[in-house]
């Protein structure tokens, strides 16, 4: 079909800030390379568990950055000021509640996310690295929650980290340090708030954002791994890589994507 | 090249001040164990500096001392022994692996000086500070010989709200002309929860002591517990807060305590194994406070070497 001369003005309109990025950065080959990857042909609705955890996980971080405007990390201001964002600041128990649920959200995906890896198999080599980095994000999103419980400073998060931090001590040989360390004391005192503040909202994030990084990068370089019952098989069939061609052409037009056509 | 008398003869090294940069270190060190640790990190550092250098000073007399490896067969001609003295002189000390050398060990050195502040802060302050401080409790007239009265204190008023504490304190009587009291920490040999006493309690206070702001700094409940149950697992202990059931791996923690011009100081607290006997003629042996849920005695002490910090 001839496109008009109308579509191709718009065309070009569109493509050519991408294309100057692209002369200059490489950036949307890159984004091609990463979002048009070849994925096996049986991949199903389990496959996109990891994906939903990564969106929990962003939700988290977007709510995080928007209620850390207004709580104040301090044992005489943290419960009022949650009080303050829940009943006074306008959608300020909407975005409240979607952090803390969203909490159990992504925790609950990540365990599931888990499964899928597992019982698919998918943990084998050569990917047993990826499971590895997910073992560590799945301690990391544990901490955030460990962490963030305490944040609204009420009996119930006072006590449940006073339960945690003395689980925490009861390590062996080193445990008490680990204790003094995390809590700044022997007790928990008033800096301890604003201890897990920090690590709630810099550290641990900072790392969960670096191995999603590299998780990612795993799943890029590897693949994705076929089902067990996948007909498939690995080695089975061999799918040729897409020629290259201009970095643009599966922007617009989706006919040179996808698994090629016998 | 000319060969000069005595360069191919082994010898003793130079006298260097290594030594005496070392000893002066030593000297440092020693003094600062009297008068103060820094003194104590600065000697050290003198002397392992120093220390270094003179070992590596007479290692390189050692190795320089060694006979240098035998030339290859015949040199043919005068000319290619110097050329081949350069060669191995480059390979052995070349420009690049001295510049790579030194960018990273300045790398180090400025990772190390940005790094080991901040670590210093999070961790140094972790064990300093929450000491415990002597609280005036009020007149001993104010607790009943035999009967408990549950106390809430708050053990520093700059810490606020979270330094709030309670003791389950008894007076025994007079033991040997000085009055005898059993002070029981509320928090729970399992994981820390607050233990609550088993049974009835007084509606009102004995007595309430509000600062002007209308926080609560002292509370005086009287209370006839049969023992002390904990709220979250179920930890139960006697009247002497000695584990009766539950979780708990040991009794519950005590205050030391003092009498000053007839008041009730409280001090600090210390751990329980177990507590033979009951009230004044209790024997009670003393560990120092270990966090929660830890043995203080028994075969499994060994895994807790730590009790916690108070510097």
């Amino acid at each position: 079909v001839p496109k008009s001369a109308r579509r191709k003005q718009i065309e070009g309109m569109v493509l050519y800030p991408l294309d100057w990025l692209e002369e200059r950065s490489g950036l949307v080959g890159a984004t091609k390379y990463f979002l048009f990857r070849k994925v096996p042909g049986d991949t199903g609705w389990a496959h996109t568990l990891g994906s939903a955890t990564l969106t929990a996980f962003l939700v988290q971080a977007i709510t995080g950055v928007i209620l850390a405007m207004f709580y104040k990390p301090s044992p005489d201001e943290a419960y009022s000021s949650i009080q303050h964002i829940t009943n006074d600041v306008d959608f300020g128990w909407l975005v409240r509640g979607m952090h803390r649920w969203g909490a159990s959200v992504f925790i609950i995906l990540l365990f599931f996310h888990m499964a899928r890896v597992f019982l698919y198999g998918a943990y084998k080599y050569p990917r047993e690295l990826n499971w590895i980095v997910g073992v560590f994000l799945l301690i990391l999103g544990m901490f955030e929650g460990f962490t963030g419980y305490l944040l609204p400073y009420d009996q119930t998060a006072y006590w449940a980290t006073v339960v945690g931090m003395n689980i925490t001590a009861n390590g062996p040989f080193v445990g008490t340090l680990l204790q003094q360390i995390m809590q700044g004391g022997p007790a928990i005192g008033p800096d301890t708030l604003a201890r897990f503040y920090s690590l709630h909202m810099l550290v641990a994030p900072g790392a969960i954002f670096a191995l999603i990084g590299l998780h990612l990068y795993l799943v890029i370089r590897l693949g994705v791994s076929s089902p067990p019952w996948s007909k498939e098989a690995a080695g089975a069939e061999h799918i040729e890589p897409e020629p290259s061609g201009p970095a643009r052409a599966g922007l617009v037009s989706p006919t040179t994507r996808g698994r090629p056509t016998p | 090249l000319e060969s000069r008398p005595g360069v191919d003869r082994s010898h003793l090294p130079a006298p260097t001040l290594y030594p005496v940069g070392f000893a002066v270190g030593v000297a440092c060190l020693l003094v600062g164990l009297i008068v103060s640790w820094p003194a104590v990190a600065v000697g050290g550092a003198i002397a392992l500096f120093f220390g270094f250098l003179w070992v590596r000073d007479l290692s390189s007399g050692m190795s320089r001392a060694e006979p240098p490896p035998p030339p290859e067969a015949a040199p043919a001609a005068g000319a290619a022994v110097p050329v081949d003295a350069e060669s191995t002189f480059s390979e052995r000390f070349p420009r690049n692996k001295f510049l790579e050398g030194a960018t990273l060990g300045l790398g180090a050195v400025i990772g190390g000086v940005v790094t080991v502040p901040p670590v210093a802060l999070l961790v140094a302050s972790a064990f300093e500070g929450q000491k415990f401080q002597d609280i005036d409790l009020g007149p001993l007239s104010d607790f009943p010989s035999g009967k408990f009265v549950i106390t809430t204190f708050v053990e520093d008023p700059k810490q606020g709200e979270v330094s709030r504490r309670t003791a389950y304190i008894r007076y025994n009587g007079p033991l040997s002309g000085k009055p005898s009291f059993t002070i029981l920490s509320n928090r729970c040999a399992h994981l820390g929860c607050p233990v609550q006493p088993n049974g009835p309690v007084d509606e009102k206070p004995s007595r309430l002591i509000t600062d002007k702001a209308g926080i609560e700094l002292l509370k005086l409940t009287p209370a006839q517990p049969a023992g002390f149950g904990c709220p979250c697992h179920g930890g139960q202990y006697d009247t002497e807060g000695n584990r009766t059931a539950g979780p708990p791996v040991r009794g519950l923690d005590r205050y030391e305590y003092s009498i000053k011009n007839g008041r009730l100081i409280l001090g600090s607290a210390y751990s329980v194994d177990y507590v033979k006997g009951t009230g004044k003629d209790a024997r009670i042996k003393k560990y120092p406070l270990f966090p929660p849920g830890q043995h203080v005695a028994g075969p499994e002490f060994w895994l807790w070497p730590i009790p916690e910090i108070r510097a």
